[in-house]
């Protein structure tokens, strides 16, 4: 299978999600320029974490009128699976492939470390191989990762099961002291009402190993692996 | 076509937490402004850009907000002062 990694200016993450795919899970990846309209034919996309276009304006407002949006939109209106991780998150919203909008970290100081998520919906395409419930570590860094959509849109995602990852503290409950950036509900990551695209603030392709200090990322990429591949 | 300077004020839409207004008004409350109710800080762009006429170029600067300069789930932005800039006709 084939993971197509795009690199706007400013990504820094591409690197982690390439050796996330190629070392970790063994298969293949390619980069994807922001300027290519092209996928080169790769069945996952990923929008990676980092700083496109130096968060000018707002985080993700420029990267997501890049060339290559265009193929990433048509691939996600195809049923394409899309992965966008923190940045990617942010752009995913712009782009309107996801509802809702990423703002400053209620606490405005960027936050660089290991989260708990729950599990909120183990029957996506994306979180199958976990539990229902089960409690992940993976580290976030962010500035601007404070989800945020009107009520009505809240409340539709929870009745759709949309909510894939809440923050969540050591007894898996989603407490105002776990929930790192004030996240409307403590949402950390959503999918689209078809399931194929998936934004999350933590970052999963940075706990793929025992020396990461987690592996908890790698069920996100073995979920989408097994499903794709089938 | 004429050249015109417009201003555009993007603000966090109200009810929306905007830390740092919220750090900023409760700062001037320890200035003693006790008067402050509410704080929001934006942005403030200015283009200039040609245009036909003043609606014209009203008319183009609300699609940018609308499109990018704004985000509509989180953001208001209100345009302000179309002026044409006296003296510079764009050819």
């Amino acid at each position: 299978m084939k993971f197509g990694i795009v690199t706007f200016p400013g990504s820094n993450c591409d690197y982690d999600a390439y050796h996330a795919v190629i070392d970790q899970l063994g298969e293949r990846a390619v980069y994807l320029w922001h300027k290519a309209r092209d996928l080169e034919g790769v069945d996952v996309v990923i929008l990676p974490g980092g700083f496109s276009y130096g968060d000018y304006l707002r985080a993700g407002a420029i990267a997501r009128f890049s060339p290559i949006m265009h193929e990433v939109a048509s691939h996600a209106r195809r049923g394409g699976p899309v992965i966008g991780i923190c940045n990617g998150f942010q752009i995913l919203c712009e782009a309107h492939l996801l509802p809702g909008a990423l703002m400053r970290n209620s606490g405005l100081k960027f936050v660089s470390k290991p989260v708990r998520l729950r599990v909120e919906n183990s029957d996506t395409l994306f979180t199958h191989r976990y539990e229902p419930g089960q409690v992940l570590r993976m580290p976030i860094a962010h500035g601007e990762g404070r989800f945020v959509a009107d009520r009505a849109t809240l409340d539709r995602l929870e009745q759709e099961g949309r909510v894939v990852f809440r923050y969540v503290d050591a007894h898996g409950e989603p407490t105002t002291e776990a929930n790192p950036n004030g996240s409307l509900r403590a949402i950390a990551g959503i999918v689209s009402a078809e399931g194929n695209v998936l934004g999350m603030m933590p970052h999963p392709e940075r706990a793929v190993e025992p020396l990461l200090g987690s592996v908890d990322g790698l069920g996100i990429f073995h979920s989408v692996l097994e499903r794709v591949a089938a | 076509m004429s050249l015109f300077r417009i201003a555009i004020h993007i603000v966090p839409r109200r009810g929306l937490l905007d830390p740092q207004g919220k750090a900023v008004s409760d700062a001037l409350h320890a200035l003693g402004f006790s008067g402050v109710r509410d704080a929001r800080i934006g942005r403030f762009i200015v283009l200039e850009m040609e245009a036909t006429d003043a609606m014209d170029a009203d008319a183009a600067v609300r699609q940018m907000c609308e499109r990018l300069l704004a985000n509509p789930v989180t953001e208001d932005f209100e345009i302000e002062g179309v002026h044409a800039i006296e003296g510079a006709h764009a050819t």
